[in-house]
């Protein structure tokens, strides 16, 4: 069983993936006349250069702490949620509803206030997918894709009409309430007078996804219903014979998938110098996500690692496509790459690597090698 | 609405229909196979690309068409090794290939050609123009005035380009390639009992990887028909989710080719309809009886069984009775409740935007008849367990 050490299989096999990522996106640079070497280094100057970058790199990968995390929730019960991006715009709806219409007298209370509301925003808009597996066995990868389409259709439609207010130009909800805003670190750097993360955005909802994180390593490994989650995901029939109803377990895997992911929300609504709800808000966010959890391992410790990775990603990326000519959506083909080695072709990845421990390591040597095909 | 008008909605249809009926031939072949492929879509965008891009760079359209069906063959090889040679999780490595071909056509053709991620338009010999077949009428006011027959023949059967032809017959073809010959009986095997084929001596690996090419040449057609005959030129994410509708209609087609033809002609009129009547005025009380309806219908649904669907229709019924509420009380401002009823409001245009994909969503549902998929789909094939 043990063919490797679990030190090579949560470390070295995803920093290999990364490497073979990296080659085919220095192949992409070139291709496009771009010199690597400097693109390298304009994204990593971008991602953590000045204080004001290591803020939105933070910032971003607050985001995407969450939308891994969802992911993550879901193929733990062996189910792909794909559709992050859309529970992250409807729990935008749910954050920008509460936070406009009810008066806060602090931004606690606004906090929690909005957190809930787009978890529970987050997880009625997974809810019908997750019937629809749950009842009907309809495919959730192709339902929560079309609910994706859904909710910028109702995004646009609410800013546009409903939540805009009279005069805008701006498809967006009206600027929050002060009370509503939340503190940036900035500030928080500002009472001991220190000026760090300038006036990039990441703000105390990064505490918010750390919690997260405890919150799902304790439901998965510690709660009863996190050991029904993974044996569902690892054998349905096994989890039947014992017991445990497939129809319960794929709603609720995916009604906290998707509160984790509207939770997001929080950080891209309430949290942003200018608090409020923007059309596209998600900005490919659910979709980073798959990567996260991909290369987390599913676990909150690698996804925070995977996320801030990302996070420097997204932002260097920016910024790259700022100086030069190379269009943003690199990152999102550096994402497909990351997605490929770590998800699809990892047996292409691993085995290799099994096969150097197994003739040069120590402990494997008594299973043979021909065990594999 | 006249008969001219339903003859140029249908003659929209056909033109819709094609890149989703190309794409959904191609996921029918390879999940027959017992490859799930989740990214016809990436395979239609990297194609409608690249040959967008060889057109114009070459002049000649068929060389562009070649260069889509390559890339599109290629990535497809990729997915092949992904799920057939290395055993991975082959919807992820379909989402890898969409998000692959969503980020480098953009990232390329802004490298090539500098104008914001899109080719330059094409025209002439770099295109694929509509074929005039013999006597059609090509003015639009000759064919406005014509005989319905006429009209008929010639704005719906003549003035397609060559690949709306080639798209149609492809479901013969198909038909024929798995019904009526060895290599189609046993692609129909691998994907029921890969095990069966195995013992009876043949490659499962490789039939699942033609299965896979055969995939990639379709949808490498799918998207050299979006680029060079629909549209002049690539735009970025120019196919639109028709990959994701290709596979919702191959459900719907449960897997057969004669199916999957109707299926992607209901979708592509779907979205003539959707394309033609952008402004879609309604009386509230037809807004009211349909959302009535359907709450009631999915209350008397979900009644006699489990607490789940009582919980989820119920709440999702609630929803829209309350929107119909909501309808009727804020179109309600002078003319009373009464009057308010016969009030005409505008549909959102972004719901009518949703609606080909809450379709696709009520067909996911099964309501409209039970699909089952091939049998060994989405399994990787282990020779000795």
């Amino acid at each position: 069983m043990d063919k490797m050490p679990k030190w090579a299989d949560v470390v070295l096999v995803p920093v290999v993936s990364l490497l073979l990522a990296a080659i085919i996106s220095v192949i992409v640079f070139w291709s496009v006349g771009q010199n690597p070497w400097e693109a390298i280094k304009l994204m990593a100057f971008g991602a953590v250069g000045t204080s004001d970058f290591l803020g939105y790199t933070l910032f971003y990968a607050t985001n995407f702490i969450f939308t891994g995390l969802a992911v993550a929730v879901a193929f733990h019960a062996s189910l792909f949620n794909i559709g992050g991006e859309g529970q992250v715009l409807v729990g935008g709806l749910g954050a920008a509803i509460v936070c406009l219409f009810i008066p806060w007298p602090h931004w606690t209370l606004a906090l929690l206030a909005g957190g809930m509301a787009a978890a529970v925003f987050g997880a009625l808009w997974v809810a019908i997918p997750a019937y629809l597996q749950a009842r009907r066995g309809s495919h959730i990868v192709i339902t929560t894709i079309m609910f994706n389409f859904m909710a910028s259709g109702l995004l646009v439609y609410m800013l546009s009409d409903a939540l805009r207010p009279a005069g805008q130009m701006q498809t967006a909800t009206a600027i929050f309430p002060e009370a509503a805003h939340l503190p940036s670190l900035n500030d928080i750097a500002g009472l001991f007078g220190s000026e760090l993360f300038g006036r990039s955005p990441v703000n105390i909802s990064i505490f918010i996804a750390l919690l997260a994180c405890v919150g799902v390593w304790l439901l998965i490994w510690h709660t009863r219903l996190g050991y029904q989650i993974r044996a569902f995901g690892q054998s349905e029939s096994a989890a039947k014979y014992a017991g445990i109803s497939a129809v319960n377990i794929t709603m609720i895997a995916l009604l906290i998938s998707g509160a984790l992911a509207g939770m997001m929300a929080v950080n891209n609504t309430m949290g942003i110098n200018t608090p409020q709800l923007v059309d596209n808000a998600a900005g490919g966010a659910g979709f980073i996500g798959i990567a996260v959890a991909l290369m987390g391992r599913n676990h909150p410790v690698g996804i925070i690692i995977a996320a801030l990775l990302f996070g420097a990603l997204y932002q260097g990326g920016a910024e790259l496509s700022a100086a030069t000519s190379i269009p943003v959506q690199i990152v999102v083909v550096i994402q497909a790459l990351v997605i490929m080695f770590t998800g699809a072709l990892d047996q292409m990845v691993r085995s290799p690597i099994e096969g150097l421990f197994l003739r040069f390591g120590g402990k494997g040597v008594g299973a043979p090698a021909a065990v594999k095909e | 609405m006249d008969f001219f008008t339903l003859v140029q909605l249908g003659d929209a249809s056909i033109r819709m229909a094609i890149p989703l009926l190309l794409a959904c031939l191609a996921g029918l072949f390879s999940e027959r196979a017992g490859i799930f492929d989740i990214g016809l879509e990436g395979k239609m965008l990297a194609a409608a690309f690249l040959s967008a891009a060889v057109s114009y760079t070459s002049g000649n359209v068929w060389v562009g068409l070649f260069a889509g069906i390559g890339i599109s063959i290629a990535l497809s090889i990729v997915h092949g090794l992904a799920s057939i040679t290395f055993r991975g999780n082959q919807l992820i490595s379909g989402v890898a290939i969409n998000f692959f071909a969503a980020g480098l056509t953009v990232v390329i053709a802004q490298g090539w050609f500098a104008q914001g991620g899109r080719t330059p338009s094409l025209s002439g010999a770099a295109r694929f123009d509509g074929l005039d077949l013999p006597g059609a009428f090509t003015r639009m006011r000759d064919k406005m005035q014509a005989s319905p027959g006429m009209q008929f023949y010639s704005e719906f059967v003549s003035g397609h380009s060559i690949l709306v032809y080639i798209g149609l017959l492809m479901v013969p073809l198909s038909w024929f390639i798995l019904y009526r010959t060895r290599f189609g009986l046993r692609l129909r095997a691998v994907g029921e009992a890969p095990e069966a084929v195995d013992t009876a001596g043949i490659s499962v690996v490789g039939l699942r990887y033609s299965a896979v090419i055969i995939c990639g040449i379709l949808c490498g057609i799918a998207g050299a028909y979006l680029s060079t005959a629909v549209q002049a030129g690539f735009t970025k994410d120019m196919t639109a989710n028709r990959g994701f509708i290709a596979l919702a209609a191959l459900i719907f087609a449960k897997w057969r080719p004669w199916y999957a033809l109707g299926a992607c002609l209901l979708f592509g009129l779907f979205f003539a309809i959707d394309n033609r009547f952008q402004n879609i005025q309604l009386q509230v009380v037809w807004i009211i009886v349909l959302l009535v309806g359907a709450s009631v219908a999915m209350v008397l649904y979900a009644v006699k069984r489990e607490r789940i669907d009582v919980i989820v229709l119920g709440g999702l019924s609630a929803v829209l009775t309350a929107i119909a509420l909501a309808t009727w009380m804020g179109s309600a401002g002078e003319v009373g409740l009464a009057g308010a009823l016969f009030e005409t409001v505008k549909v959102p245009s972004q719901l009518i935007q949703s609606l080909p994909y809450l379709f696709v969503v009520i067909v996911l549902a099964g309501f409209v008849g039970k699909a089952i998929p091939p049998r060994a789909g989405g399994e990787p094939y282990v020779k000795e367990r």
